[in-house]
């Protein structure tokens, strides 16, 4: 789930559901194109701002390398896809879904994300964030 | 044979042909069975006799067919510096000029052919010479030192080569040819003359249909010729003589040991090059199958290859051989092929002169017009690659074959479908299918790898074959971006883009990705020369890029610092060593004569690059595609063997570069002496000292697919060099691909090393001093990134483990020890922290 920068999310969550929310960082700490790792809950979460403002957030760790990193991969475009590229070994994540581009068995979770006041909030990770490898 | 009992095969000659023979008799297995054993009279190993005259610029090393001295296969002994003595066909054995003796199972005579000097008074004066190997033209150089004129006797092939050299060494050059015409086996009298207006256009003299009576001698040396036309007999003044008079088979072992030889020299042979002992094989310039000499080297490699053949139980023969020729005299190209004095019944012959472009093409067609039996091409052989082939294929030519011939701008240039049988490479003998075959398994052949005359034509069956398997050469960066890097950087050179945005906008579509963000990145750092994280720049860097470091299997980073030239002070190594302890970090020496500090976390770097900079250290660039490391052997200061001071160079050299983006990282070396300690011919840029100043070599690369540097120019002075390694890196920069090392670099470039070292060295681009230009601004806006990040708080405010809780460390990231410093430890999964963790108020 993603939200646009001080604006409705696309799947409308309520002010009490946003209010639940761990507010991670201003919204200037995350520039457009780039990724932010963010503690929630005891999880490293990766929180991304797209070129047109969007906001997404995936888990961080990369199942590929198994290490913690996908904040730090470059964000673009595959066709209409937003996505991101691990920092390790270039595996590409759909933003929207945490769905690996190149490897159809695999996804990352994905977590409900907000901007509220200028601050990037994140919330739970989503009901059904799919089966790693 | 038993298969338990090794045979000995003896090589006699290490030139061209008989460095081929052991090529393919290694190759092919037959080491399997047989040890081989190598004697060669000259010095050094085979070198590419061919491009003899080059020696004058690139050096012997540059020729040298092993380098390294030995073959890679133990199973084969080279004695160089030996000579046989006599040969024992009755006992198999061979007699040393060191007094040693060999025992031979199999005995393969490749003594080539020594230049035949005709027996005129004073031929063998001080100051006579011959043109054939090394040695022949180190002394030709050390006696046209104190020369002022010279003389070349015969102008054929290599005697223009010869006067070629002679005119290069600052001599005033006279050629004289008994014929009518230079190059009389190869060109005609059209040709000639079209020859002879070029070469009398560079300054030489031209003296055909002469003969020379006599060596005029003064002072117990050389002093001219007498052609016969001068009443006090000194026709021409020449301190310096070179006999080029056409060459003997050297048969002379095969003679005294009652070895069949031809009336007029040579070993006689079979279809398989085997004697008339049948333990004994002749090959190359020494033998003459059915009695004819082929003064050629693909003759020679062909007869090689049946040997080895023959060896291993095989029905090979030869049969006679092409004896198309290509050439380049003095910047005039030659080319003879096939029937080309239209000797055959009813040849037709078609020609196009055009004086004034010094341009002479002849065509030898059959009678009916359908079949093109021969040619001779001066001035421009562009066409020799597309007709060579037709000739021996018989392919039917097209209804208007004077457009093979003509200029593309008036309508020529025709283009022909080579059939499959079609041999592209004469050399080597490699056909068309050959080609395409190597082509569909990614393999390789050897087409164009002798004389190179062939490559344009086989580029062309490459990608032909490619076309025809629907297979483009997509030379695209990525989806966003339908151009190559190359036109990339010129569109940002054009536009004056500074931003991904801006470029992207501009020549692209979507949003960029992986591949084209960091080559922007790169392209933008080449030519603005700003941080890589300033101005929104940081998005578009890989990790490593990104975060001034190496990332490594666990997400933490490696940390190098710059050690110029490997040169570093205890101190030094004492700071690196306290960090390494305090920060708990694993350390290893790297192979370009560094430390690097393995484990950092994200939010560790900036802690232990202020510890770093503050000893003095800089970035080391480990991290970029640029330039890292100029490695030294100790150099003059300390080696006795050191001629230059290796040390000195290195350093300068690796602060020049670094901090230069390039399409891949970049290297370089270099060596105090011959000795090559510092291993430079593996770097992008290797440098190796002479007595008179640098011997500069690039393109070698390691990695999956190594290569040695090749010389680029020799014996440099310290600016010179500096000058040429300028151009040579900013060309480079400008012109490869993404992820293109220098070797694959130079071998795309049309012409390879050759273009390289005109567009560096003899700046036919004219591009010299605007590469240089670029390569200053470079040098004088260097800042190294670690300072400048650690006093910019929002480059700084990045390396955080977690926005939101920075001083926490990421509990995905674990160690365990092995041999007394910290690994990595992976988790199995996601890893999850405890709910106790404090985490930050959002900033």
């Amino acid at each position: 789930m993603n939200g646009a920068v001080d604006g409705a999310v696309s799947a409308p969550a309520s002010a009490a559901d946003v209010a639940a929310y761990t507010p991670v960082c201003a919204l200037d700490r995350l520039p457009r194109e780039a990724g932010v790792c963010a503690l929630v809950d005891g999880h490293a979460v990766a929180v991304f701002r797209t070129h047109d403002d969007e906001v997404f957030a995936l888990g961080n760790y990369d199942p590929f390398s198994r290490a913690s990193v996908l904040a730090r991969g470059i964000v673009g475009t595959r066709g209409d896809v937003p996505f991101v590229a691990s920092p390790m070994h270039k595996q590409g994540f759909d933003l929207r879904t945490g769905q690996c581009l190149d490897d159809a068995a695999v996804r990352v979770p994905t977590y409900d994300v907000a901007v509220r006041d200028g601050t990037v909030l994140v919330g739970p990770a989503r009901e059904s964030p799919g089966e790693g490898p | 044979m038993s298969p338990h009992l090794r045979r000995t095969l003896v090589v006699v000659g290490h030139g061209m042909v008989g460095h081929r023979f052991v090529q393919a008799a290694i190759e092919r297995g037959l080491t399997e069975t047989h040890d081989v054993v190598v004697v060669g009279e000259e010095p050094r190993p085979a070198y590419d006799r061919v491009a003899l005259t080059s020696f004058f610029e690139v050096g012997a090393e540059a020729l040298s067919f092993l380098p390294t001295g030995e073959y890679d296969d133990p199973r084969v002994r080279l004695l160089l510096g030996t000579t046989v003595e006599e040969v024992d066909p009755a006992a198999r054995t061979l007699r040393l000029s060191d007094g040693g003796e060999l025992a031979y199972d199999e005995l393969v005579l490749a003594t080539g052919a020594a230049p035949f000097v005709p027996p005129v008074p004073g031929h063998d004066l001080p100051g006579c010479f011959v043109y054939r190997t090394i040695e022949d033209l180190e002394a030709i150089r050390e006696a046209a030192a104190g020369a002022r004129t010279g003389a070349v006797v015969g102008g054929g092939l290599l005697g223009l080569e010869a006067a070629n050299a002679l005119h290069g060494l600052g001599l005033e050059t006279h050629v004289v040819e008994m014929a009518p015409r230079l190059m009389p086996v190869q060109v005609d009298d059209a040709g000639g003359a079209t020859l002879a207006r070029h070469v009398e256009a560079l300054g030489l003299r031209l003296h055909t249909g002469v003969a020379t009576k006599a060596v005029v001698e003064r002072d117990g040396r050389a002093a001219g010729l007498d052609l016969g036309d001068a009443s006090d007999g000194l026709s021409v003044g020449a301190d310096v003589v070179v006999f080029s008079a056409g060459i003997r088979p050297r048969d002379a072992l095969a003679r005294a040991a009652g070895l069949d030889v031809a009336e007029r020299g040579g070993v006689l042979v079979d279809e398989q090059c085997r004697t008339s002992d049948p333990h004994v094989w002749a090959v190359g310039e020494c033998a003459v199958p059915g009695g004819r000499m082929y003064g050629l080297v693909a003759p020679g490699y062909a007869m090689a290859e049946v040997v080895v053949d023959a060896l291993l139980g095989g029905a090979g023969a030869f049969t006679g051989a092409d004896m198309s020729t290509k050439l380049k005299l003095m910047g005039v190209d030659v080319a003879s092929f096939g029937d080309a004095f239209a000797t055959t019944d009813g040849a037709l012959e078609l020609v196009l002169a055009d004086a004034v472009a010094g341009v002479y093409k002849k065509l030898v067609v059959s009678e009916d017009g359908r079949r093109l039996l021969g040619g001779i091409l001066v001035g421009d052989a562009s066409a020799y690659g597309v007709l060579r082939p037709m000739v021996s294929s018989g392919i039917e030519l097209p209804d208007n074959p004077e457009e093979l011939i003509l200029p593309a701008s008036r309508g020529g240039g025709a283009e022909v479908a080579l059939p499959d049988e079609a041999q592209v490479c004469s050399c080597n003998d490699v056909s068309k299918a050959d080609i395409v075959a190597a082509a569909a398994c990614d393999g390789t052949t050897r087409a164009g790898a002798t004389c190179g005359s062939c490559k344009p034509l086989v580029k062309r069956v490459i990608e032909e074959y490619y076309a025809s398997q629907g297979r483009t050469v997509d030379r695209s960066l990525c989806e966003h971006f339908a151009m190559t890097r190359q036109e990339l950087f010129d569109a940002v050179a054009v536009h004056g883009h500074t931003s991904f945005d801006e470029v992207v906008a501009a020549h692209g579509t979507g949003r960029g990705c992986d591949v084209c963000k960091p080559t922007v990145a790169s392209v933008l750092a080449s030519q603005l020369g700003r941080h890589v994280l300033g101005g929104g720049r940081a998005v578009l860097q890989d990790t490593n890029d990104a975060y001034l470091a190496n990332i490594q299997r666990n997400g933490t980073y490696s940390v190098v610092p710059r050690v110029p030239g490997g040169e570093i002070t205890p101190d030094g190594l004492i700071v690196i060593g306290e960090v390494a302890r305090d920060f708990g970090l694993y350390t290893k020496i790297t192979g370009g004569q560094r430390i690097d500090l393995f484990g950092a976390r994200l939010e560790q770097l900036p802690d232990i690059w202020r510890r770093l900079v503050d000893a003095g250290f800089e970035s080391g660039h480990a991290y970029g595609k640029s330039l890292r490391t100029v490695k030294s052997c100790v150099g003059s200061t300390w080696c006795r063997y050191g001629v230059q001071d290796s040390v000195r160079m290195a350093i300068d050299l690796e602060l020049r570069y670094r901090g230069l983006r390039s399409p891949h990282k970049l290297k370089g070396g270099v060596s105090g002496c011959a000795r090559e300690c510092a291993e430079a011919r593996a770097k992008d840029f290797g440098i190796i000292a002479t007595e008179k100043g640098w011997n500069l070599y690039v393109g070698g690369n390691g990695g999956a697919t190594p290569a040695h540097a090749r010389l680029l120019a020799g014996d440099l002075d310290d600016e010179t060099l500096v000058r040429y390694l300028d151009r040579f890196l900013l060309y480079y920069i400008r012109t490869a691909d993404r992820l293109q090392r220098t070797a694959p670099w130079i071998d795309s470039l049309d012409g390879g090393l050759d273009r390289v070292r005109e567009v560096v060295v003899d700046d036919a681009l004219g591009l010299g001093s605007e590469l240089e230009a670029a390569m200053a601004r470079h040098v004088t806006g260097y800042r190294d990134e670690w300072r400048d990040t650690l006093e910019d708080p929002d480059k700084l405010a990045r390396f955080v483990s977690f926005v939101n809780a920075p001083d926490v460390p990421d509990p995905h990231i674990g160690f365990r020890a092995e041999r007394g410093q910290q690994v990595p430890a992976e988790p199995d999964g996601p890893v999850v922290l405890g709910s106790a963790i404090p985490v930050g108020v959002p900033r």
